[in-house]
């Protein structure tokens, strides 16, 4: 039963992706399904049962998603983690719309670890990520709440005995008017958990939707959220429960030489202190004295085989290997990621464009610094945490415990962020956690704190990444020869997944791009060198460069041919056939008054990108305030197929555009032989409160099935505002952030 | 022992004197409506008031707070008008920072109850949101002060009218 929700539910993902939006998500999704397989050295299908991660559950009359109490309520159980994309109030709404359950007191619960129940149709495994959490559930939730409908319609019907033609569903009301009868959902549980849920439910057309694509479709979580009663991880007290902080090496790869714990265990409040994999943990009574504790450890560490590069030389390194200066050391090669028509002549003709982008490492810094809670008792063990990827913390706190990963529950709670963050293959605070409860061992809660400092300083950055891009255009000022070379560390090397393989989210955005397809010659090749930092997806992953690099040398070959950059943006589009980015891009020009003025002082620039399935386009109005770019207005208009929760949508797009805004201004960590530069918010600087733009979000009509909202409104602001600048006459932007020192 | 206000109580805690608030509230009291963030007074998310001012529990030992009344997130009870209009707004997303957003909020309204957008700015500044609720928590502040409420929303497929007025 639950093997067949898997493919179910991957099949599903397949059917309803759009033609060429997401043909490289289901190539990963290939790929990660893959990487359960090389993991556990079985296929995907047969990783419940090897490791009983997807072991059978009753989980009630109505599957895995419904439960509906005596009193009528409905509660839709979201397999996907809620950490503001506001997933939790469209994963519900799919449902009541489907259910005609009474939207108003309809609730959200998270859902265990079961992978077989829980699978991400496009992981294959249970997890939160590549702004799928609608999308790969559209179809799976659509049936759920139809088929809990079908069974309480049958069960009305047979009660009544009337017609199963003649009852009808409202609000969570199921009436039949002839005999005048009605009862509530809870009236009629005994007799619809005798019906067998149908094999294959009606679903509706969504042309009758009454609920999905609505304003009445808000998040269910706001109240929580504005009271300071949302539990999150950090505030998980229980019982006898120890907090623990790590001392971790100033270097990646440096490991503990030795350590004094005496000063820090004459700490009041500190329990113990103990040696383990990634540092030295002291725990404590509390929070404060876990903190003085780890003050007062003094530990040397072996930095024999720590990365020790700064950020310059890797910078330097990579723009060498780009230029060709140097080669290619060892096994790593580079790969083509595009070719067309005689790609050796790329290099050839004069170039209208020939520039270098460089673009640093970047810490997610959620609002809520990294933080698991983790009870060990012998072989068994309990996580409580905002868990992004449930079953590879089950995975990885099995192994430590030695346990089947199945065995591991796992709570999943509130995360306050993560952007990408609390997802890893190696699950590392996680299983850094789980270390230390295992020293405490018999059953006691361990709580791991991470300082901000902690959280910032332990890479799993977005990686430094380099892009060399040379032009030639033809007589209209289009490109005729376009040559790309990317350099940066693979995020998915060293993953499960890895191998010699290309490893898409590097390049993801150029390869793909409108601009690639019309142009004739095509040669694009990426290099994934080794470092020593430990690198991840930070919210967009590929699109937080490729987009600005597309986007950014777009706009200065339409300078350079005397065109408008909509227009030309335009052309190539129809050149590449690319109706989507058409669309969203006439639709933000109308919206944003483009042609007319700007008003007076400011000055507007475009940009466009297709990520995660969807597309979006935006134009911002930019002034330069004391040297810095002042971001506006910015008019966005995103083609997410069919809309589930319009106003989350639009949220997603305010917020995306704030944090891409950050990065593109602000954002950076360096590293000064090997050792992380920036650790808080006084030196990593983020946007705040009165540098926020005023984004206006327009929802193109599509009936499409849904695609991502969570992450493609990030990567767009930042050459939207280095087009606005190039507008004003300043230099490209050759490298971010754009506010420098 | 130190004896604190909070939230109109007088209460006695054990935590040595050098404790920052922000600990004797969560650890001690089990308030964990205030959150910790940064630990060095640059996020604003622990933000608590001491006689009606915005400070930074984190970095505030409650040895120099025994004669101030300290007021937390816990004592807006869910229905102050910025919290009425944090919901209607739908402002937070991951919701860790909304907390020390709405206490900021709340020091604004009390001393200058018709804010400017710019007194709004700069008394939020504090305040970090890594999800990027600034526009709405403007907004949410605005309505609360009783400005007008922003432009309602349409449905798709028609595309959605302006939320709010461009900042200039």
């Amino acid at each position: 039963m639950h093997q067949s929700l898997i493919d179910h539910a991957a099949a599903a993902a397949a059917d309803q992706a759009p033609p060429t939006a997401t043909r490289r998500q289901i190539l990963s999704v290939g790929a990660t399904l893959s990487a359960g397989a090389l993991l556990v050295g079985c296929s995907p299908n047969l990783m419940g049962k090897v490791l009983s991660v997807g072991a059978p559950h009753d989980f009630g009359a109505f599957g895995p998603f419904v439960k509906i109490a005596p009193d009528g309520v409905v509660t839709v159980i979201s397999k996907h983690i809620e950490f503001g994309q506001g997933n939790h109030a469209g994963l519900a709404a799919i449902v009541a719309e489907e259910l005609d359950a009474d939207w108003a007191t309809t609730r959200v619960e998270q859902a265990i670890a079961n992978a077989g129940a829980y699978a991400n149709g496009m992981m294959g495994i249970q997890g939160t990520g590549g702004s799928s959490a609608i999308s790969n559930s559209w179809t799976q939730l659509r049936t759920a709440g139809a088929s809990a409908r079908a069974m309480l319609v049958q069960a009305a019907a047979t009660k009544w005995s009337a017609p199963v033609g003649e009852i009808t569903v409202k609000d969570g009301v199921v009436s039949h008017a002839k005999s005048g009868r009605s009862a509530g959902f809870g009236d009629l549980l005994a007799e619809a958990a005798k019906v067998a849920p149908p094999q294959a439910p009606v679903l509706k057309d969504p042309k009758t939707f009454t609920l999905v694509g609505t304003d009445r479709v808000r998040r269910k979580d706001g109240l929580a959220k504005s009271t300071g009663t949302a539990r999150f991880t950090q505030d998980v007290h229980l019982p006898d429960m120890l907090t623990a902080m790590v001392a971790h090496p100033p270097k990646f790869g440096a490991t503990v030489a030795s350590f004094d714990a005496t000063a820090a265990k004459k700490v009041p409040g500190v329990v113990e202190v103990y040696q383990i994999p990634t540092g030295v943990a002291v725990v404590a009574q509390n929070t404060y004295a876990a903190r003085k504790g780890r003050d007062a450890l003094v530990v040397k560490w072996d930095e024999s085989k720590a990365e020790t590069r700064g950020s310059e030389q890797i910078v330097a390194e990579y723009a060498d290997l780009a230029s060709g200066k140097t080669k290619p050391a060892g096994k790593i090669e580079w790969q083509g990621f595009d070719a067309r028509g005689d790609a050796a002549s790329a290099a050839g003709g004069t170039a209208v464009v020939e520039t270098t982008y460089d673009f640093p490492y970047l810490s997610h810094a959620p609002m809520e610094p990294l933080n698991c809670v983790a009870i060990v008792n012998g072989n068994k063990a309990k996580l409580i945490h905002g868990a992004q990827m449930p079953t590879m913390d089950q995975i990885v706190t099995a192994k430590i415990v030695g346990t089947l990963p199945g065995a591991v529950e796992v709570e999943t709670l509130f995360a306050g962020g993560s952007f990408g963050r609390r997802a890893n293959f190696q699950s590392d605070y996680v299983a850094e956690c789980v270390q230390i409860a295992k020293k405490v061992g018999k059953g006691r809660p361990v709580k791991l704190i991470w300082t901000r400092e902690d959280d910032i300083r332990a890479g799993y950055w977005r990686p430094i990444v380099h892009h060399a891009v040379r032009v030639t255009v033809d007589k209209d000022g289009y490109p005729a020869t376009w040559r790309h070379r990317v350099v940066t560390q693979s995020i998915m090397k060293g993953s499960p997944i890895g191998g010699g393989k290309l490893d898409e989210t590097a390049v993801e955005g150029t390869k793909g791009s409108p601009y690639l397809k019309a142009t004739p010659v095509v040669d694009a090749q990426v290099l994934t060198p080794d470092i020593g930092v430990p690198v991840l997806w930070w919210r967009s992953v590929g699109a937080t460069h490729t987009a600005f690099v597309m986007e950014h040398t777009v706009d200065q070959l339409a300078h350079a041919a005397g065109k408008d950059p909509v227009d030309y943006r335009r052309e190539l589009y129809r050149r590449a056939g690319s109706n989507r980015h058409l669309a969203v891009l006439n639709l933000a020009a109308d919206k944003a008054g483009w042609g007319s003025p700007a008003p007076a002082g400011w000055t507007r620039g475009v940009a466009v990108h297709e990520s995660f399935g969807s597309v979006v386009a935006q134009v911002a109005e930019v002034k330069l305030e004391n040297g810095e770019p002042k971001v506006g207005r910015v008019v966005t208009v995103i083609d997410c197929g069919t809309a589930i929760s319009p106003d989350q949508i639009a949220a997603q797009m305010e917020g995306g555009t704030c944090l891409g805004l950050s990065a593109a201004l602000y954002g950076k960590i360096e590293l000064k032989g090997g050792e992380p530069v920036q650790s808080n918010f006084d030196t990593y600087r983020v946007l705040r409160h009165g540098e926020a733009p005023t984004v206006e979000t327009y929802i193109l009509p599509s009936t499409n099935p849904p695609s991502g909202v969570g992450e493609p409104g990030t990567p767009v602001i930042g050459p939207a505002v280095a087009n606005a600048l190039l507008a004003m006459g300043q230099p490209p932007v050759t490298s971010l952030p754009m506010v420098k020192g | 022992m130190t004896t604190l206000n909070i939230n109109g109580k007088s209460v006695t805690v054990t935590a040595a004197p050098d404790t920052p608030l922000l600990w004797v509230l969560r650890d001690e009291l089990g308030m964990t409506g205030s959150k910790y963030g940064c630990g060095v007074g640059q996020c604003g998310a622990c933000t608590a008031l001491a006689d009606g001012q915005p400070i930074r529990s984190c970095s505030v030992p409650i040895s120099v707070l025994t004669s101030a009344q300290i007021t937390t997130i816990e004592s807006l009870g869910g229905n102050h008008p910025l919290q009425v209009a944090w919901v209607k707004n739908d402002v937070p997303q991951c919701g860790y920072c909304q907390s020390g957003q709405l206490m900021s909020a709340a020091a604004l309204l009390a001393s200058n109850p018709k804010p400017s957008d710019a007194d709004i700015d700069a008394a939020m500044s504090g305040n970090i949101c890594r999800c990027g609720t600034y526009q709405r928590i403007h907004a949410a502040i605005k309505e609360a002060a009783g400005f007008p409420a922003v432009a309602p929303v349409t449905a798709p497929p028609a595309p959605r009218a302006p939320r709010a007025a461009p900042q200039v």
